[in-house]
């Protein structure tokens, strides 16, 4: 389990989160959700480590996170994939892979081996550039780098943005899937509010840095308000 | 044969070459810092001449060369260290002037501290091989046991570096924390360790090309030893591409060659001037350096 208490972040005099307080359970999707602006990306930067919050706390378990450095914080098991999927782009598909096996249990071999069962494009392209992958394949070597390292929590930062509609059904299948084979617990940051929802359990909403729901998706997927205000989604 | 080994083109060539590989040296300490921070190290030659004068100056003038030499490297190391801890670490971040700047400083401290101490008479080095050229047929062949020692010894040294970056665990995070700190942090690279090491590897370098500088009869050791060198490997680095350590090696020495012909069948005076005209073309045709490249899609 993964919970936020209280978390304030400022940049400068814009304040970014206020207050916000979440829990996201173990071997769960939880999507955070809200419009630009909202607090999202900041959020999942100020759990790994990247943001020092102003006030409050990030904790796992029982394991107080705050004040941790980012290359600690991952390895306690917090994987994040960032926006942007931050693949090194100079490095093959396989290079990026063994940056990120480098504070896993498990062994290379294995490791490899595990995460081109699960994302097989991976393994046909292991020698090629990662700057020479599209869109899609690219977001499958980011979150295949964060799995290999064996983490208990997933962050991820928009993984569906500038991918087609057939390759984000793919990617939020395989995060379904993985959460419900592996046990892993996952904090989905998503604009496609639509997509996030159908695989998460629960959901946040984020309006200019503060928590305006945390239901479950079902009741958030029916919140008329909700979706017309603040995920900008359409009633139909 | 012979006469082909004896001509004055190869001997153009061969000279070249023993110049090259020392501006390569140079250009590879650039590129070592300039990949993993963005910064160029103009103070690079003077650390590198500190480094061979705590290794040579200060131990007895008796002590063994290899002995010396070691100690030049892990001076050298450790200034590269403490200089990133020190001085660079603050200018991370600020805007491009003030490395610039801070560097450049440096070096004239570097300089100046080292005259006080070691006066700027210049000291003679033992050589640990003769430099008097090798003979065929009584023609003087344009190499001397010297000479391929300082060739023998910048392949070494550059293998070491590439394997080093290439194929192991710490090559392979101090290529990531240099291209995407942050992603590497997310990943569980120490990116501070990582810059501090960049730098005692491009200062450690450095010592070794000092070394070898300042153990040419002609040179000797100044506190200004390394600065016509430092400009021509600064040049080299330059022309190779500052992201290249290839490129750094294939300039270095074709910029040796080139300048040897000039030096041979123009004017000693114009090598400088060459040097900065290709450095002005290169930067005009291909800013980035020759070997930088550009990843194409595949699909």
């Amino acid at each position: 389990m993964i919970r936020a208490n209280g978390l304030s972040v400022s940049y400068g005099a814009v304040q970014a989160l206020r207050d916000v307080t979440f829990t996201a359970e173990t071997g769960t999707i939880t999507a955070v959700l809200g419009a630009n602006g909202a607090g999202k990306t900041t959020l999942l930067r100020t759990i790994s480590g990247l943001v020092t919050p102003r006030s409050g706390t990030v904790s796992l378990d029982e394991t107080t996170l705050t004040g941790e450095r980012p290359e600690d914080i991952v390895r306690r098991g917090v994987g994040h994939v960032p926006e942007g999927r931050g693949v090194i782009a100079e490095f093959t598909v396989e290079e990026n892979l063994r940056l990120g096996a480098m504070i896993s249990p498990m062994s290379l071999r294995d490791g490899l081996n595990q995460q081109y069962e699960w994302f097989p494009v991976l393994g046909e392209r292991r020698k090629q550039a990662a700057a020479t992958l599209s869109g899609g394949e690219r977001q499958m070597l980011a979150m295949a780098r964060a799995l290999i390292a064996q983490p208990t929590v997933l962050l991820l930062d928009e993984p569906s943005l500038g991918l087609a509609p057939l390759v984000t059904a793919q990617l939020m299948h395989t995060v379904s899937e993985l959460c419900t084979t592996t046990g892993l617990t996952v904090i989905l940051v998503e604009q496609n509010a639509k997509s996030a929802l159908r695989i998460a359990s629960r959901a946040v909403v984020l309006y200019l840095g503060r928590v305006v729901a945390d239901d479950t998706a079902a009741v958030v997927a029916q919140d008329d308000q909700l979706r017309q205000y603040y995920l900008g989604m359409v009633k139909q | 044969m012979s006469s082909v080994l004896t001509s004055r083109n190869v001997a153009d060539v061969l000279g070249g070459i023993t110049n090259g590989v020392i501006y390569s040296l140079v250009a590879l300490s650039l590129v070592l810092v300039w990949r993993s921070t963005r910064i160029l190290n103009f103070a690079q030659g003077a650390m590198a001449m500190i480094a061979a004068y705590i290794g040579f100056a200060v131990l007895a003038p008796s002590t063994n060369y290899w002995v010396s030499m070691a100690v030049a490297i892990i001076a050298g190391l450790a200034l590269g260290g403490l200089t990133e801890r020190v001085i660079v670490r603050g200018l991370y971040g600020k805007p491009e002037i003030n490395p610039v700047v801070a560097m450049v400083g440096f070096l004239l401290v570097l300089e100046s501290v080292a005259a006080a101490i070691w006066s700027t008479t210049s000291r003679g080095l033992p050589t640990p091989f003769s430099i008097v050229d090798w003979q065929i047929n009584h023609k003087p062949v344009a190499l001397s046991p010297f000479a391929l020692y300082e060739i023998v010894t910048a392949v070494v040294v550059m293998t070491v570096i590439a394997l080093l970056f290439q194929f192991t665990k710490l090559g392979l995070k101090l290529r990531a924390a240099a291209l995407a700190p942050e992603v590497s942090r997310l990943l569980g690279v120490r990116v501070g360790r990582m810059l501090t090491l960049g730098w005692m590897l491009s200062s450690g370098v450095g010592a070794v090309t000092a070394v070898l500088v300042a153990s040419n009869y002609f040179t000797g050791l100044t506190p200004t030893t390394m600065d016509g060198v430092f400009a021509f490997g600064f040049i080299a680095a330059a022309i190779g591409g500052l992201d290249s350590p290839v490129g750094a090696l294939v300039s270095g020495v074709s910029l040796g060659i080139i300048l040897q012909f000039v030096g041979d069948y123009l004017n000693s005076n114009d090598i400088i001037l060459v040097a900065l005209g290709m450095l002005i073309v290169s930067l005009m045709v291909r800013p980035n350096g020759v070997f930088t490249r550009s990843a194409q899609r595949r699909v």
